[in-house]
């Protein structure tokens, strides 16, 4: 099991790591080697340990036994100077930017070269202007990062790692947060990259990404490196079924829609966000129980904030919302979660979960009034538990533990325990925002299920999500919004050409 | 930010990192005693005979710990909710006018068991009350705890000493307090509680507060950990945005914990007021506000951390009395100094000693 991954000499390898938190052995006995100057993906199951697999490698975790070999040296990475001193990068998931700096001061910090500013910064200009010729990475030094999108905030990470010169570039679901576009700007970034002789490793769960952009790729599962592949010679199928272990749906099937009446309605609905600034203009639609209705979009145009209007998180300026054809005027999220609304939140790190918490504790997070978890003002704390690992159980999250803190399970794992919660709750509304974004293949297959088990359960789906294909395979109704506005409706038997014109505001 | 990640044991985070910084405090601690040319070792000697050598000294270390355990709590109970009172003081301050308004009206006709409950009631409302205009100005208006609570502090002295003197001030008298109360207005001292030590309480003022201080630990434990407005008050002290998602209200949660941080400050001046001196005098708290943030901190915000390091306060203030009564050179200021050092160690430089400890873990087992 030490497929050399390229025909040149290996950057990277590791050999025989071995780690435990406690009873969860997250990585067995891994030996991987990667090669220089190539591209190696790793997938795998949520929880399979490639993230600890890679935070051993840049110094965050420590192996408990195994050695790190880079450029063919062994060497021991006790943090992540010593990785950084190795020559490795890694681009975090939840970008580590100040928000208020400039691009240009972000880069520098904790590399600022001397006492005195100025010589460093007139160096460091310099510099971001070497790797935007040299890599195509382009980003205006004088933007303050919070004025960025996502995807140049990304940009910014890895020139982060670059200046500081790193020739191993560690990437973990760097697509997550990013347009289709973003994505493919990103790729083009690796690719040249690689060119240039480094050496990049990419965990995705999307495979589709692992065929166009890896030369080799590695499979984990529960904590094991179970196979290691040339791209050219696999495919998507095999790959699935390596990963999961047997055979999965790439799309759910779905039979076909039964609407029921309007149960949730919205008029001439218009937001502003935290600056003012118009972000949904004037938006009407119904959701008809029994159906799914999708909001297709790239990105940044109104959709997070419609989300979180419908959910009674931000204030619209004018318009109405109806449920059951009664207007909720301003009515706060306990009061929507009263009438029967669920919401599955875009982003689970600020809003779905409290992430110092336990795993019970957030299995009740804003059904906490909830008289089965505890009568009067008291908590039953052994109520919670128990429909805490009624809930693990039935979604199959790992490790199955009520008790660890939610930070310590892995991202997709934590987006089940969203998604449990708040389907379980038996809603006759639900809003959902990007329900599998981390979710490995197996889960989006059974998360997909559930909502369309909602859908012909009678309940009124809403589903926000920048993955087309999710909308295309859920939606029965697809609105496709554009710089605020729904800009047209189409039936799920659209096509993704006609879907993508829409979205980029070219009418069709 | 390389070793935060890492995750350390229980015992070493709770217990021996605290103690690391306290012996590192006190070897800080050693350094000024020793250069002011007295000798180290005789005075810590001295620190710790004169705080739990005899009876009377652990009264007078408990007392103290009675007032601390109080600020400590109200301390944290705003903490959880992510809001940082630092007008304890204040509020304590405050709340001995309540403590006192029941006592005066009480004593003639009732013994102190039956002022006691009223007692507690009337300290706690009042502190409330003063935490309140604090408490409603951050949450309607946004206006910073922190200033607003510290504002307040000032305009309670002010209060307070207007009041003694104008108001309560006994006839013909200098002293800007109020007449001592009658024994239905005090609280009894716990002398049987060290006599089942076989200790003698001699003339320390150690008196049932301590008791109530501790049904207080049992009730900030239940609240913050096992009721539903707790979970509220730790959502909205974790993740802002988790509890406006939640629909957890945060004008209510911010202005419930207020009040109840307030009224656990009010109940210290039951222990100084009602306890110790029988009568409401100007500046009675003492400082204890304050401490109450360091023993906070250092006690993790949990009622027992909490009990454990107000003791540990209470043996520095009653043997640093000691010590500067029985070594001349080390002042009073001294005194507060070493108490910073503590603070300083156990506090501000909580993380400081942790990234050797991670390493150390690791070394240990096995890299
Ligand atoms: N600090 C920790 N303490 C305890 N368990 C942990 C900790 N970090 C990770 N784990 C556990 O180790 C296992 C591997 O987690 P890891 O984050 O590496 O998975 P992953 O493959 O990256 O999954 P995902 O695709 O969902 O991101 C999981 O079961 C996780 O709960
Ligand atoms: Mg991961």
């Amino acid at each position: 099991m030490n497929l050399q991954s390229s025909a040149n000499e290996p950057a990277i390898e590791l050999v025989g790591i071995d780690k435990k938190f406690g009873t969860v052995h997250a990585n067995k006995n891994i030996n991987l080697s990667v090669g220089k100057g190539s591209i190696h993906g790793i997938i795998g199951e949520n929880g399979a340990g490639k993230s600890t697999l890679m935070s051993i490698l840049y110094g965050f975790y420590h192996a408990d036994e195994g050695e790190i070999r880079i450029q063919g040296r062994p060497v021991t990475i006790r943090d992540s100077q010593a990785a950084i001193a190795a020559g490795i990068g890694m681009v975090h998931q939840h970008f580590m930017l100040v928000e208020n700096f400039t691009v240009l001061e972000n880069v520098m910090l904790g590399a600022e070269g001397g006492q005195l500013l100025a010589k460093g910064v007139a160096g460091a200009r310099k510099e971001l202007k070497r790797l935007e010729t040299d890599y195509g990475l382009d980003v205006d030094p004088d933007a303050l990062i919070e004025e960025l999108p996502v995807g140049n905030q990304q940009r910014v990470e890895i020139l982060k790692a670059l200046y500081r010169g790193a020739d191993i570039l560690i990437l973990d679901e760097p697509t997550g947060v990013l347009t289709p576009a973003e994505a493919d700007h990103l790729f083009r970034i690796l690719q040249v990259l690689r060119d240039q002789g480094k050496t990049i490793i990419l965990i995705t769960h999307k495979l589709r990404e692992i065929m166009a952009i890896t030369d080799t790729v590695s499979v984990m599962r529960r904590g094991e490196m179970v196979a290691t592949r040339k791209t050219a010679e696999t495919t998507v199928t095999e790959l699935a079924e390596l990963m999961v272990g047997r055979r999965v749906l790439l799309r759910v099937e779905k039979g076909d829609a039964n609407p029921g009446p309007v149960l949730l309605s919205v008029k001439n609905l218009t937001v502003k966000d935290g600056r003012g600034v118009t972000m949904v203009d004037d938006v009407s639609f119904d959701v008809r129980a029994g159906e799914i209705v999708g909001i297709a979009g790239v990105a940044g145009n109104g959709q997070s904030e419609l989300l979180e209007a419908l959910a009674g998180i931000r204030k619209p300026v004018s318009g109405e919302i109806l449920i059951d054809g009664k207007p909720v005027g301003a009515a706060d999220p306990a009061a929507l979660r009263q009438l029967g609304l669920a919401h599955i939140p875009e982003d689970r790190h600020h809003m779905g979960l409290v992430l110092k918490f336990e795993e019970y504790e957030n299995s009740i997070l804003g059904y906490h009034h909830d008289p089965r978890y505890g009568r009067g003002s008291m908590l039953d704390l052994d109520a919670v538990r128990k429909s805490a690992e009624e809930q693990i159980e039935k979604y199959d999250i790992r490790p199955p533990n009520a008790r660890l803190k939610t930070a310590n399970f892995s991202g997709g794992n934590q987006q089940k325990i969203v998604v449990a919660r708040e389907i379980e709750r038996d809603p006759k509304m639900l809003l959902v925002g990007q329900p599998t974004r981390g979710v490995d293949i197996g889960a989006i297959e059974f998360i997909h299920r559930r909502i369309i088990e909602m859908r012909g359960a009678g309940k009124a789906v809403l589903l926000v999500s920048v993955e087309l294909d999710e909308i295309r395979s859920l939606s029965d109704r697809i609105l496709v919004m554009f710089a605020g506005k729904v800009v047209g409706e189409k039936t799920s038997d659209a096509d993704e050409q006609t879907l993508g014109l829409m979205m980029a505001g070219i009418a069709a | 930010m390389s070793t935060a990640s890492v995750p350390l044991p229980a015992w070493i985070n709770y217990g021996v990192i605290p103690l690391l910084n306290l012996i590192l405090a006190f070897l800080f601690s050693g350094l000024v005693v020793w250069a002011i040319g007295e000798n180290p070792l005789e005075a810590l000697n001295f620190l710790i005979q004169g705080a739990l050598g005899r009876g009377d000294a652990i009264g007078f270390t408990l007392f103290y710990a009675t007032s601390f355990i109080f600020t400590g709590l109200s301390v944290a109970v705003a903490f959880h909710a992510g809001l940082f009172n630092i007008g304890s003081e204040g509020q304590a301050y405050v709340g001995g006018l309540g403590a006192a308004l029941v006592a005066l009206s009480l004593d003639h006709y009732v013994p102190w068991y039956v002022t006691m409950p009223f007692a507690v009631v009337g300290a706690a409302l009042f502190g409330a009350a003063w935490a309140f205009i604090p408490a409603w100005l951050q949450a309607k208006r946004g206006s910073h705890i922190v200033i607003t609570t510290i504002m307040f502090n000032f305009i309670g002295a002010a209060l307070m000493v207007y009041l003694l003197v104008n108001v309560f001030i006994v006839p013909g008298k200098m002293a800007p307090e109020t007449r001592t109360f009658l024994a239905g207005g005090q609280l009894p001292k716990l002398d049987w509680l060290m006599a089942l030590f076989g200790l003698k309480l001699g003339p320390a003022p150690f008196n049932v507060s301590f008791i109530i201080a501790l049904v207080m630990c049992y009730l900030v434990w239940l609240l913050i950990w096992r009721t539903k407005l707790g979970y509220e008050m730790r959502t909205l002290g974790i993740s802002p945005t988790a509890a406006v998602y939640a629909g957890i209200p945060y004008v209510r949660t911010v202005i419930i914990a207020m009040l109840i941080s307030g009224g656990l400050a009010g109940m210290m001046s039951l222990n100084a007021v009602m306890g110790a001196s029988a009568r409401l005098q100007v500046e009675f708290v003492a400082g204890a506000g304050f401490v109450g943030i360091a023993v906070s901190l250092m006690g993790r915000s949990h009622p027992v951390g909490i009990v454990l390091a107000a003791i540990l306060f209470g043996i520095l203030y009653q043997g640093g009395a000691d010590l500067s009564f029985e070594m001349p050179n080390i002042t009073r200021d001294m005194i507060v100094v070493i108490q910073g050092l503590v603070i300083f160690f156990a506090g501000a430089l909580e993380y400081m000693l942790r990234p050797a400890m991670v390493r150390l873990y690791q070394t240990a087992t096995g890299k």
